[in-house]
């Protein structure tokens, strides 16, 4: 259900409606607000890994708040994307203990291999390179999360490219309730 | 080896799964609290000596007694998930691993506090870990340990995930609180506290993950028993984050009171520095706490051992010390640049400024403007002075301690590191060149 022109409403699919009615018990009726945020990821990732404007509006009337408090929220938060992004956001801790076992290095072997800047989609539209903040992967640096997956220590260009390979043949999911899982923990993270 | 109170079962395989868990002593607790009064039970954590593992290191059964109980409000307790202090990443693996135990602490906890409904804040992009945790959560739900009249016991409990959406500052307590009502995360002026005015404005306690975890073993044996691991005031084991320039970087659930030295070297632990090298400096309890030289990580300025306690680590304040905090440890070997480091970290708490407060919100970016052009090659000797200047003055200044966790690190880097930074300014193309890093001597004092 995306919004491929700039007048069609976007609306939710069936399923995210019901994953939204379901996580709408978790907070008392009058407080409906708190839903907010999980109601973004689900709009993010119904509608193409961004959030327009217009799904942002959609989020409003969903709750039944004013589309700017939907802004503000939308605006504060680094997981959101307010402007379309490639097939798959390849977002790259840059903080402290990622730099000092190579996320510089990282960054730019990204750059090369997919032809996009930091900030950029690449030329053919699959991957858009993203910098973010520390994401409670120290151990095993320098690390890229991609949607929901963590790949870790990826320190060699083989497990770069294994990453590159895998996400070629992926397809993101729509954020269902936990039936879904089966996302694997990276094989470091397992090394406790 | 030292005691594991939370992950000795952490490898057990299935360990996720309520079955395999209960196999091996879970929810134990669960089954003995509610044979106990609420109040005595947050006894038993007074007792333990049991800390904030978050990072600020605040007793918690004294946090729990400040709870207000006014009649027919809704009590509620917020776990703390929102793990992003850089350098720390032990929560992620405990809730990922053992998504049980913090089910079981929070059922416990929640019944003796009087909560009705808790949540699990989590940082958004642990999205995995979320899901995790619903699943274990349904499995409780299922076998009787969560909803309505709990193993016939009278209570009731509702436990919820919640996804943040990417801002570290929502790890602050008040910010975290806003979070969940859908807002931006800015954070609320104190007093009220949150054990008074928290969720909703209803009396809410937020607690640390770990911490959560921690009440399990402290229920199943008793307080006293906790508070017989560990030292002085630091009782019981903590998880620390080893990474950087470590050879055995992970997660170490350690007794308090190991010495620093055998925690950087032993096998058993870290197994000391990566190829070879030498270590140059160590930021001992996640990017908020300040950095401290070699000399004085492994001794403090008296010349005793360095343990990883909360007093050792703090021996001698912010003049030759350091803190426990989240026990994120950050090594750093003989070839960083501790300039290019501190640059980083200024960076990263300009990014994550909510922006409310002009002392944080303005310091911080100037804080990296100046250390970017000191790392670059274009700074002056003022700029080490202003580095200074501006990290005091926004200590004490800001709503919340965001600010004091920015400053911390630039006032400490250019404590015990000056001659590096002044070598940026001096000698600024031999310190720009590629891999480039200072080896004279640090200040000690």
């Amino acid at each position: 259900m995306e919004s491929t022109t700039a007048t069609a409403k976007p609306q939710f699919s069936p399923a995210a409606q019901a994953e939204i009615k379901r996580l709408l018990t978790h907070y008392p009726e009058d407080r409906s607000k708190s839903a907010l945020l999980p109601i973004l990821h689900i709009a993010q990732a119904e509608f193409g890994g961004w959030v327009s404007p217009q799904v942002q509006d959609l989020v409003a009337e969903t709750l039944n708040i004013k589309p700017i408090e939907v802004y503000e929220v939308a605006t504060f938060y680094t997981m959101f994307n307010l402007k379309p992004v490639g097939k798959h956001v390849l977002e790259i801790c840059r903080t402290g203990p990622c730099m000092l076992r190579g996320s510089d290095e990282l960054t730019e072997h990204l750059e090369r291999i997919t032809g996009a800047k930091m900030g950029q989609t690449s030329p053919d539209g699959v991957f858009t390179l993203k910098e973010v903040e520390c994401l409670a992967a120290c151990g095993f640096a320098p690390i890229v999360q991609v949607r929901e997956k963590y790949y870790e220590q990826l320190d060699t260009p083989e497990a770069v490219d294994g990453m590159l390979n895998e996400l070629r043949n992926l397809v993101h999911r729509p954020i269902l309730p936990w039936e879904e899982t089966g996302l694997a923990t990276s094989p470091a993270a397992s090394r406790f | 080896m030292g005691r594991k109170l939370l992950t000795e079962h952490i490898n057990v395989a299935g360990i996720e799964t309520f079955d395999v868990y209960r196999q091996h002593g879970g929810y134990r607790s669960v089954e003995k609290a509610l044979k106990m009064t609420p109040d005595e039970v947050v006894e038993e954590v007074k007792k333990s000596g049991l800390r904030g593992r978050g990072g600020a290191g605040f007793p918690t059964g004294m946090k729990w007694s400040f709870l207000a109980k006014p009649e027919g409000v809704p009590r509620y307790l917020v776990c703390n998930a929102d793990e992003s202090e850089p350098g720390t990443f032990k929560d992620r693996q405990l809730m990922s691993k053992l998504p049980h135990l913090l089910i079981e602490g929070m059922i416990t906890s929640s019944y003796a506090l009087g909560a009705n409904t808790s949540y699990i804040y989590i940082r958004g992009e642990l999205l995995y870990v979320l899901r995790i945790l619903e699943k274990a959560i349904a499995e409780a739900y299922a076998k009787g340990y969560l909803g309505k009249n709990i193993l016939g016991s009278g209570y009731d409990l509702d436990l919820h995930v919640h996804p943040g959406g990417g801002a570290y500052i929502c790890g602050e307590e008040t910010a975290l609180l806003e979070s969940l009502e859908g807002k931006r995360g800015n954070p609320r002026n104190k007093p009220p506290f949150p054990a008074v005015q928290g969720l909703y404005a209803r009396p809410t306690v937020v607690n640390n993950v770990e911490s959560i975890c921690a009440v399990v073993p402290i229920v199943n044996d008793g307080g006293d028993e906790y508070a017989k691991i560990g030292v002085g005031k630091s009782t019981g084991t903590k998880l620390i984050s080893a990474c950087g320039h470590l050879n055995k970087p992970g997660i170490y659930e350690i007794e308090l009171g190991v010495p620093v030295e055998e925690f950087i070297y032993s096998d058993e632990y870290c197994g000391g520095i990566w190829k070879g090298r030498d270590l140059k400096a160590v930021v001992a309890g996640g990017s908020s706490v300040p950095i401290l030289p070699k000399e004085l990580i492994l001794k403090t300025a008296a010349g005793e051992d360095r343990l990883m306690t909360y007093e050792s680590l703090s021996d001698g304040g912010f003049v030759t010390g350091t803190m426990l905090g989240s026990g994120g440890f950050i090594a750093m070997d003989e070839t960083t640049c501790i300039v290019r480091n501190t640059w980083n970290f200024s960076r990263f708490y300009h990014h994550e400024s909510c922006g409310q407060c002009s002392p944080c919100r303005e310091g911080t970016g100037w804080m990296e403007k100046v250390l970017h052009r000191l790392e670059y090659g274009h700074g002056s000797m003022h700029d080490i002075d202003l580095l200074v200047s501006v990290a005091k003055q926004i200590e004490g200044n800001t709503i919340c301690p965001l600010g004091e966790a920015a400053a911390w690190p630039v006032a400490a880097a250019v404590r015990h590191f000056r001659h590096e930074f002044e070598w940026h300014v001096t000698n600024p193309k031999e310190a720009t060149a590629p891999g480039a890093a200072y080896r004279g001597a640090a200040v000690l004092a």
